[in-house]
């Protein structure tokens, strides 16, 4: 089969400083591939990159075999990738529920005058876009805090939240910002099988993160990034054991690889 | 239930403006009062666009600007073109769209301050440029206007022409009520429909929006537009109550009123700038008995207001309602 979301000789410069230095890897369709390495090895650059809120030096992101990099973010983000925040960005005044409504609208079929005079279309929309929020927000677990405004929730729901307003855009791929970052074991836990649940809805995962046990749990390919090059690629067994990962995390390897 | 109600409340807001009010002003030959609600009706519809810029995160104290341009653009059309003023009202909202498309694009990118700074620096353009251009005829401006003519459809008169009518004050005053419940009910219903989801998502975060695939410039050119349509429109009417149109017509002063009109009346509601003109207008010629002292005590009443109400004078009416 073919990729899905091909990263080819990615290069990213701000000004004489290199975040991103040709990095090439495929993602899979269906699959869980994550993106690690250490504190500033350029994996947050790489993650803007692909969902094109920054535009690469060199180098190019094919979605489906096309190029999407140079395109508007909200282009990027209709033709299937949708990225995700960390959980303090959220619409602060909006509810829950409100949110991922609002996040169904590019799935509209009637148009904004049609919103506007209430026709028959619009309330179809909207009648469906609420079944649909109400089905993501049970999915995510969150179906108890619907109607609480977001700037009230705690952080454990407000990813769940951002993932939520993801699924709402109706991603073929789904970036994740660090989903477990802060987070104890039992929220690790929950939030990888979260994360199983959504693939298991066809959407393809991409996740930039590192605390290196979930990864090890959650991907099925592993890319490891460190000053901004690739070092090394594959599963997490190969990984686990490949020396250049090792010396990349020297130090504190024992407790962060989970060896 | 709460449909009816509302529906009522609207009913009764527009009997007392459309009949209840004149026959007050009637009954105490208080004539001139027609002329200063008329203001401050039309002062409403401009402070109504800037509250849509406000709604997806912007300080705008530009709308001076586009009453400008829209009253000129009127002036112009009436006066120069011969068109009738009825034609130029709706084609100087849709100049002051078009024009704030072309700088809007650019500037809506800008946020916080810094959006606010362009915006203060657009209302002196717009003078400048009504002295420099030929058309409108520099600092001596556009008079001798003349008042609205007849509309008429298939041989019957709808409404008179103005010069027709004996009491054209109160001619004026049915028009900018009409207009400011018009617009008014047009902003209620965006912001209540999909439209005013979009935006309010837009306020809350444009990253967001946008990874979602929201056309964020689109969409923030857009209610910038409907904001300087409802600021053109608003300048016409009144050039066309007063006849004329000078640079000063509108300033910087106009351009911060109409944004702290907006404060005023609640930034979370609808009908805020609405109530915002009406106590900020009236406020200030009650205080004009202080002399000296006016501007003084006004400044230090808008601080206090602010600090005790910072949702506006509405809050203190609805404290338990969801935003707008």
């Amino acid at each position: 089969m073919a990729p899905l979301l091909r990263v080819r000789n990615l290069t990213k410069q701000y000004g004489g400083l290199t975040a991103v230095n040709d990095v090439s890897f495929d993602v899979e369709p269906g699959e869980i591939l994550s993106v690690i390495g250490p504190n500033g090895a350029g994996k947050s650059t790489i993650f803007k990159l692909i969902s094109s809120f920054v535009a690469p030096t060199r180098g190019e992101v094919l979605f489906k075999g096309e190029r999407i990099s140079g395109l508007a973010p909200h282009i990027v983000a209709r033709k299937g990738v949708v990225r995700t925040f960390q959980e303090t960005t959220i619409f602060k005044g909006l509810t829950a529920r409100d949110s991922v409504i609002v996040a169904h609208h590019l799935r509209s079929r009637a148009s904004l005058v049609d919103f506007y005079l209430g026709t028959a279309k619009a309330r179809r929309d909207e009648a469906e876009f609420g079944k649909s929020s109400d089905e993501i927000l049970e999915f995510l677990g969150l179906g108890e805090v619907k109607n609480e405004i977001a700037s009230n929730l705690p952080q454990g729901h407000l990813r769940a939240l951002g993932v939520a307003i993801g699924l709402a855009a109706n991603p073929k791929i789904l970036l994740l910002d660090e989903p477990f970052a802060g987070m104890n074991h039992d929220e690790t836990r929950h939030a990888v099988e979260t994360a199983r649940a959504v693939r298991d809805r066809g959407v393809t995962l991409l996740l930039v993160e590192h605390d290196m046990a979930a990864v090890m749990k959650i991907s099925d390919r592993i890319v490891v990034i460190n000053f901004g090059s690739k070092i090394a690629e594959g599963t997490p067994a190969a990984i686990r054991s490949n020396e250049k990962v090792i010396e990349a995390y020297l130090g504190v390897e024992d407790e962060s690889i989970g060896l | 239930m709460l449909q009816l109600t509302k529906a009522v409340a609207a009913v009764a807001f527009a009997a007392v403006l459309l009949i209840a009010a004149p026959w007050a002003i009637e009954a105490t030959h208080h004539a001139d009062f027609y002329y200063t609600l008329s203001s401050v009706a039309l002062l409403a519809i401009a402070s109504g666009g800037v509250w849509l810029t406000f709604y997806i995160g912007r300080i705008n104290i530009g709308q001076g600007a586009f009453a400008l341009v829209g009253g000129y653009a009127s002036a112009v059309l009436v006066v120069k073109a011969g068109l009738s003023f009825w034609l130029s009202l709706p084609l100087a909202g849709l100049f002051c769209a078009a024009v704030s498309v072309a700088i809007g694009l650019p500037i809506l990118r800008l946020r916080g301050v810094y959006f606010a700074m362009v915006t203060l620096v657009l209302t002196e353009v717009a003078r400048l440029t009504a002295l420099a251009l030929p058309l409108t005829n520099g600092a001596k401006g556009i008079t001798n206007i003349p008042p609205p003519g007849p509309i008429g459809l298939f041989g019957f008169t709808l409404v008179p022409g103005f010069d027709a009518i004996v009491n054209r004050n109160a001619a004026f005053y049915y028009l900018s009520v009409v207009m400011m419940l018009l617009c008014f009910a047009a902003l209620w219903r965006l912001v209540h429909s999909r439209l005013g989801a979009l935006f309010a998502a837009l306020r809350q975060n444009e990253d967001l929006a946008s990874s979602m695939g929201l056309n964020v410039p689109a969409l923030r050119v857009l209610a910038f537009a409907i904001s300087s349509f409802l600021g053109g429109i608003g300048g016409a009417a009144f050039v066309a109550i007063t006849q004329s149109i000078y640079p000063s017509s509108f300033t910087v002063t106009d351009s911060v009123n109409f944004m702290l009109n907006c404060f005023l009346g609640g930034l979370g509601f609808v009908f805020g700038p609405m109530l915002g003109t009406l106590v900020l207008y009236f406020g200030w010629d009650l205080l004009f008995q202080a002399g000296e002292y006016q501007l003084l005590i006004y400044s230090g009443v808008m601080i206090l207001l602010m600090l005790a109400l910072p949702n506006g004078l509405l809050s203190l009416r609805a404290p338990a309602r969801r935003r707008a």
